[in-house]
């Protein structure tokens, strides 16, 4: 094996690993701030409330995210035609032509044009579907002391789930969702797919252009291997912080 | 029980390995060649609606082997693995219109040319009055990965931002779709799979120079061979040889193209 | 209006589709029997004595767990075939082709084995040591207490976690289409290319996912079901 190649094109590996942590980071960011107002919502007992949720939840935890991925990234553009067909669009024209006179769709195009873009919004839907899940599972495994104290104390809906129901069941879930992110740090890998550079992107094109498998994927997986290992780390040390009720010495 | 899982341990990794394939036993030295291609090349390679292989690349092998008295087995394989599968030893030649450079002769012999066709820009009529390295400043360009367009691109055009594809075909998505504002590839190829015959392929056009430079465009597009095998290099040359003689290299010609893609 | 003539292209290209979609099943199925294989010797090598296996076992789950499928694919894909080559060279036996399909589910496999070994881990501890025990007080050999006493009783314990990897590995087949098996998803690439309308085929790939774990879910719930029977609900 010839480690000089990797050496060599250590800046690649670098600035990959970069946007993979952006990427990731960013999505289960939002992702995470989306889930909590859905979940809540998919504990109703209403089922024409919880049915938008439901379905949404369905599809994105029923289908791979390399077809999300697909999905999203050919189907914006066709979205947008859509749209545009409304405002008199001419189908010889390509998008960046019609939307010279429709401001806001433009910048919405700027954004969808970019490959990078497409992959935030396919990771972000996919992992807030999953959040939604976990952070529903928490909510509903609530111990029914804790609702009936706050009840007597005579604590509004609303405040109940503030104060009460919603920190207790992000301890619960914790655990969890500490293997959602790691699930969404791995499936991040799929962004190559579609040109971006991330860091099993450049793992590709190390390996097309010197045809050295082992080095170019053997390098790309250490990295993953100790991102993972961190986020390990991290997260035990923020359950040790809040399940330390829950210690027995 | 120790013992029992160990084992078990190997005999599942034995059987991992011999499924993994039917061993064939060397039979007469290029009885059967097996030929490589990549199938999503048109005109020159491609895969038809029921999963066949076709195009010019697969004909002239057909003749090639049956210069040669070989029989012909194609493989079809995606132009990232091209390579490391030849020295893998998955097929024995690529004929998929793989251009000869000194970059891909460190890893695989060569034989001869049988084609040469140029390398152009296309871009969006009317998106670039005239070419020249001050309108590509600030570009997305769309080539193939790991192809000589990809390997131009990156070495000459520092301030342009290159997107780079697994095949052509996601190439031409993205440029109708407008995510792209030009695409590099074969002149040839893109003429006849885009501009005449993509569904929006009539707004788009050709621009700036041919681009034939033999640093990076090599001396047209031959047959990969690994390098121990210097005997079907050899065959190969005769036969590219006899096929331009006898009129069947012509006839092929001219089911794709109507003009000379031999070159001079 | 609906145009019937704009979607004639997807019929065209349907058998090829349905064909992709059966490759893609039989890809899953024979993965899961390989990583269910590899996971229950990977969790008893984990909870064996010896140190070795569980050294071996650690740095196998270990290392699959936290490296992107992916990653590992492409690794076996490319770097597997270099490897099969030298060793061929080395015996003189001549050229081995791996199969991309079984290439494709044993990689697969190879990969959810680390999952399901830590499932079954789980599963293999819930089991009452008592009712081991008994099981060789009554002079029952090693192997009737792992095959009649662990192995029936772990089963249920596991059903919950392996119908997770199940879901995981079914969405996962997906993946082998890049290291170019032809599965469903590998068809609508090769279809959405050629006709330049890619959506229409993702849409259609997407649909047959959701319908096939829409299934295993159904299917899931009743086996549940039936291996909970004796047990008491709290």
């Amino acid at each position: 094996m010839d480690w000089s190649i990797i050496i060599d094109n250590l800046a690649s590996y670098r600035s990959g690993f970069f946007i993979t942590l952006q990427l990731v980071s960013i999505s289960l960011f939002i992702g995470l701030l989306m889930a909590i107002p859905l979940a809540v919502i998919r504990t109703s007992k209403n089922h024409f409330v919880t049915a938008p949720v439901r379905a949404f939840v369905y599809f994105f935890r029923g289908t791979p995210l390399l077809v999300q991925l697909y999905l999203i990234y050919h189907g914006l553009p066709i979205a947008l035609k859509f749209i545009l067909n409304f405002y008199g669009f001419d189908e010889s024209q390509n998008l960046n032509e019609a939307l010279k006179d429709t401001i806001a769709l433009k910048y919405m195009w700027e954004f969808f044009k970019e490959a990078y873009f497409c992959a935030l919004v396919a990771f972000t839907l996919n992992t807030c579907a999953y959040t939604t899940e976990i952070i529903r599972g928490a909510i509903e495994g609530t111990p029914f002391g804790e609702i009936e104290a706050a009840v007597s104390c005579g604590m509004s809906k609303l405040k109940m789930m503030r104060r009460i129901i919603l920190p207790s069941a992000f301890r619960r879930a914790l655990p969890s969702y500490g293997n959602e992110v790691i699930f969404m740090l791995h499936g991040s890998a799929i962004a190559s797919i579609i040109t971006i550079e991330d860091l099993t992107g450049v793992a590709r094109i190390i390996n097309s252009k010197y045809a050295s498998p082992y080095e170019a994927f053997i390098a790309a997986g250490i990295l993953y291997l100790c991102l993972t290992f961190i986020l390990v780390g991290g997260f035990k040390l923020l359950e040790k912080k809040w399940f330390a009720h829950l210690r027995r010495d | 029980m120790k013992k029992l899982i160990l084992l078990a341990m190997v005999l599942l990794m034995v059987v991992g390995l011999v499924a993994c394939g039917d061993s064939k036993p060397k039979a007469e030295k290029w009885a059967t060649v097996r030929i490589g291609t990549e199938g999503a090349y048109p005109p020159f390679n491609y895969t038809t609606k029921d999963g066949k292989l076709a195009g010019f690349d697969v004909d002239i092998a057909e003749a090639l082997c049956k210069e040669m008295g070989a029989k012909m087995v194609l493989v079809a394989q995606d132009w990232d693995g091209i390579i490391p599968a030849l020295n893998a030893k998955k097929y024995d030649a690529i004929i998929a219109s793989m251009s000869i450079t000194p970059e891909r002769q460190k890893k695989i012999a060569f034989s001869g040319k049988y084609y040469q066709t140029p390398a152009r820009f296309i871009v969006k009529k009317g998106a670039m009055a005239s070419f020249s390295d001050e309108a590509m400043e600030g570009k997305t360009v769309g080539v193939q990965r790991a192809t000589i367009h990809d390997k131009y691109l990156t070495d000459n055009y520092k301030s342009v931002k290159i997107k780079r594809y697994g095949t052509l075909d996601e190439v031409y998505l993205d440029l109708v779709a407008g995510r792209l504002d030009m695409l590099l590839a074969d002149s040839v190829v893109t003429d006849d799979a885009f501009l005449k015959k993509h569904a929006k392929g009539k707004d788009f056009q050709f621009i700036g120079p041919l681009l034939t430079d033999v640093k990076w465009f090599g001396v047209g597009a031959g047959i990969g061979i690994r390098k121990e095998d210097k005997d079907l290099v050899e065959k190969f040359n005769k036969a590219i040889l006899a096929i331009r003689a006898n009129g069947t290299y012509k006839k092929i010609q001219d089911k794709y193209f109507d003009f000379d893609v031999y070159g001079k | 209006m609906v145009n019937l003539e704009y979607f004639s292209f997807i019929i065209d290209y349907l058998p090829i589709f349905f064909e992709g979609a059966i490759v893609t099943i039989n890809v899953a199925v024979c993965s899961l029997v390989f990583a269910v294989s590899l996971g229950i010797l990977g969790a008893l090598a984990k909870l064996s004595k010896s140190r070795i296996l569980n050294y071996i076992a650690q740095i196998y789950t270990t290392v699959i767990r936290g490296i992107p499928d992916l990653v590992l694919m492409l690794l076996i894909y490319f770097g597997g075939q270099k490897l099969v080559n030298l060793m061929t060279t080395a015996m003189d036996i001549g050229y081995v082709d791996i199969n991309p399909f079984i290439a494709g589910f044993l990689t697969i496999g190879f990969i959810f084995g680390a999952y399901m070994a830590e499932t079954f881990r789980g599963a293999f501890l819930a089991v009452d040591k008592g009712q081991l025990e008994a099981g060789f007080a009554y002079g029952m050999s090693k192997a009737q207490v792992f095959f009649k006493i662990m192995f029936p009783q772990m089963a249920r314990h596991a059903l919950p976690g392996l119908g997770n990897n199940w879901l995981v590995l079914v969405k996962s087949t997906a993946l082998v289409s890049i290291i170019g098996l032809d599965d469903m998803v590998r068809k609508a690439n090769i279809a959405g290319g050629s006709t330049q309308k890619p959506f229409a085929f993702y849409f259609l790939v997407a649909i047959v996912f959701l319908v096939l774990t829409s299934i295993s879910i159904f299917i899931l719930g009743k086996l549940e079901r039936k291996y909970s029977i004796g047990v008491r609900k709290v």
